[in-house]
């Protein structure tokens, strides 16, 4: 099992380069150029439709780019570079029929880790408890997000790449996550969160990532953007996925 | 370049015209068929036409396994398309022809049968060509045409040792062909292939520019500001 | 091999846990059952000769009806994202998959088996030993392919409707080789050695495919 493997910080961890992405006739990605350093906690903010999801799932190696390339950590070929990276959906990506712990015990094998040590310190760095039998199913929305965010831990990967963690999340629970998230940070991790609670990770996000239709339009390194409203996904402009 | 596609529709209206003379009048009307036997000369270069096209599907979707090229794939599309049109006209002219002579509409003959799971699987391939969601639909498609290739050899075996085992009603076969028969026999082919060939490079060209629309409506779409929408 | 072992254990826990496949499949399985003994009269004297394609063509139903279960659980809270971005090889999860399936069409066939020998009074005059080489072969070859184009048919629209579409086509000369083996082996009219030798390279060859090309599926997006 490798540990992660942390490249100098200050220096880009992910380049993309001319990244389109097309489904039929929408173009989902329409030319992303950027480069992300490493030990940075970027969030990624934008209307519906302008494209975070796909950005992030074209990261996470689900999506193929159409044009244009995505290297992680030096490499082209997103699934040598796995080991390295991990990801969190929207939905749980988690057996609702299981509970945690056997939860994380498989997903723990597909990465070549049978250690339940390692499962349970994941566990309780989400502060949830190991020993809980209930089902996930059963669990209520806030316990479902962070279990998810242990599974997306299990392997000490480098980079985070998270999709609407705080998503039906109580406050609460999404202060906490977020206080998680720079304490992962400070530790050196990478961390991508696509998010509609900008204000949430005010403080604590060390770059803005402004998306619309396709393309990155501006990176802040606080939330106020000049010119714009300054809480976005509140605007009536309707989603392209609509049309 | 642009005149060579409107010389060759002439030529094959021509070709076609020629060889439906060569099989309605100057062939010699067979001995114990009668002019129903004439059918022959659509029934198997429909035949000849269908399997050819069948095998370039087949070689194009193995290209695009391995190269992802998007010309391969239309060509994949293209041939199956076409190459199903064809295979319907044997499986449309074989009981035509099977009735008056043999007395019956359809056997289980080795190449009857074989032909018809051939034409099962490429109208599966062309279902599942429609139903995909787009963008992974070729992929899917070449997969499923090497699946199709792999089933060959078991459909011609399966169904060799099946005939073996039930008996079947006497086919008139063998025999010789008479060399007129056969000379009108190619010249009908050579006219098929001429407008298989054309309807497909139509259809190439359709596909071709069917698919720049739709990336530049695509590009198009994400172009305009958001308040324009 | 050992992770496909791991996902087959999970996948049987769950089954276990929720049971919602198997029993519905069971009694999926006795009505066609039913059915078919009043479809074809069970008493008459040609029933032997038909017990072959009866019974194949019941257990190719219920088939269909286990495998476009397969995915479905992956596919709840997109739990196959979790494997696509992990580092574990495609076809450890096609043959977990693919052995679950198997294990599930058997126990129904299992089951169904003795329903069919009372309600039609069989007895295989040939050699009775081969019926379960044939059976295991056939089921093999059902749910090998199965597995794949139930992966294949995620990506559709209208996918429980694909599966079938996709599968039968392919599947003509396995049936047809499961059909005439066991007819022969019911009546003993014929030696079904070839039919077992077609069925068995039939399994290779489509097992072989399956392993080389379910990583292009899966990953299709």
């Amino acid at each position: 099992m490798t540990s992660t493997q942390t490249a100098p910080s200050g220096s880009p961890i992910i380049v993309v380069t001319g990244l389109i992405k097309q489904f039929g006739r929408f173009a989902a990605l329409r030319g992303v150029d950027a480069s992300f350093d490493a030990g940075r906690l970027y969030a990624i903010l934008g209307d519906n439709g302008a494209g975070k999801t796909t950005l992030l799932r074209t990261l996470a190696g689900l999506n193929r780019p159409t044009r244009g390339s995505v290297s992680m950590l030096g490499s082209k070929d997103l699934r040598k570079v796995c080991q390295q990276y991990g990801y969190m959906a929207h939905p749980s990506l988690l057996y609702d029929e299981m509970s945690g712990m056997e939860n994380l015990r498989y997903f723990a094998r597909l990465y070549g880790i049978a250690d339940d040590q390692r499962c349970a310190a994941a566990i309780r760095a989400v502060k949830l408890d190991p020993e809980l039998a209930r089902p996930v199913g059963q669990y209520s929305q806030g316990m479902r997000q962070r279990m998810s965010l242990a599974r997306a831990l299990l392997h000490d990967p480098a980079i985070l790449l998270l999709d609407e963690p705080f998503s039906n999340v109580d406050v609460r629970s999404a202060r906490e996550m977020v206080g998680l998230l720079k304490q992962m940070r400070d530790g050196g991790k990478t961390i991508f969160v696509v998010t509609h609670q900008a204000t949430l990770l005010e403080g604590a996000a060390d770059e803005f990532v402004w998306m619309e239709a396709g393309q990155i339009v501006d990176r802040t390194p606080g939330l106020h953007r000049p010119g714009e409203s300054p809480v976005p996904g509140q605007s009536p402009a309707s989603s392209t996925e609509a049309r | 370049m642009k005149k060579v596609f409107p010389i060759l529709c002439v030529v094959t209206a021509v070709l076609l015209s020629y060889a439906l003379y060569q099989a309605l009048e100057v062939a010699p009307t067979e001995a114990t068929m009668g002019d129903v036997q004439r059918i022959f000369y659509y029934h198997v270069p429909s035949a000849w036409t269908a399997f050819l096209l069948f095998t370039i599907n087949l070689v194009a979707s193995v290209i695009y396994l391995f190269r992802r090229s998007v010309k391969a794939d239309i060509v994949a599309l293209v041939s199956a398309e076409v190459g199903v049109v064809f295979c319907t006209v044997v499986l449309v002219t074989g009981p035509i022809w099977a009735r008056p002579v043999w007395g019956i509409w359809w056997t289980w003959d080795m190449r009857l049968t074989s032909t018809l799971i051939m034409w099962l699987i490429y109208v599966s391939y062309l279902m599942l060509r429609r139903f995909s969601s787009s963008g992974q639909t070729a992929m899917l498609a070449a997969t499923l045409s090497v699946f199709g290739a792999l089933c060959v050899p078991f459909v011609y075996f399966s169904i060799w040792f099946f005939r073996t085992q039930h008996p079947s009603p006497v086919i008139g076969g063998g025999g010789s062909l008479d060399p007129r028969m056969g000379r009108v026999l190619l010249i009908n082919w050579l006219a098929f292939l001429f407008f298989a060939f054309v309807v497909c490079w139509s259809r190439y060209r359709l596909e071709v520019v069917k698919r720049e629309v739709e990336e530049a409506q695509a590009m198009e779409d994400l172009a305009l500001p958001r308040s324009a929408r | 091999m050992s992770l496909t072992r791991a996902t087959l254990a999970k996948d049987l826990r769950l089954e276990w846990r929720s049971k919602d496949a198997i029993n519905s499949m069971l009694f999926f399985a006795l009505l066609v059952v039913v059915i078919f003994s009043f479809s074809f009269d069970p008493t008459a004297e040609e029933s032997r000769h038909i017990a072959g394609g009866l019974v194949w063509v019941a257990f190719l139903f219920a088939a269909v009806v286990a495998l476009n279960q397969t995915w479905a659980r992956e596919l709840r809270n997109q739990v196959l994202d979790a494997y696509r971005v992990s580092p574990a090889p495609a076809n450890a999860l096609f043959l977990a998959k693919a052995f679950g399936n198997f294990i599930f069409v058997i126990v129904l066939e299992a089951l169904m088996t003795p329903l069919f020998i009372i309600f039609y009074n069989l007895r295989a005059l040939g050699p009775a030993w081969q019926l379960p080489i044939v059976g295991a072969l056939g089921t093999w070859a059902l749910v090998v392919n199965g597995t794949f184009f139930a992966a294949m048919s995620l990506r559709t629209r209208s996918r429980e409707i694909m599966l079938p579409l996709l599968l039968f086509p392919i599947s003509i000369p396995a049936v047809l080789a499961m059909v005439e083996a066991t007819s022969s082996i019911l009546t003993g009219e014929y030696s079904a050695k070839f039919w077992i030798v077609l069925l068995a390279a039939y399994d290779v060859v489509f097992t072989t495919g399956c392993l080389f090309l379910f990583e292009i599926v899966l990953n299709a997006e």
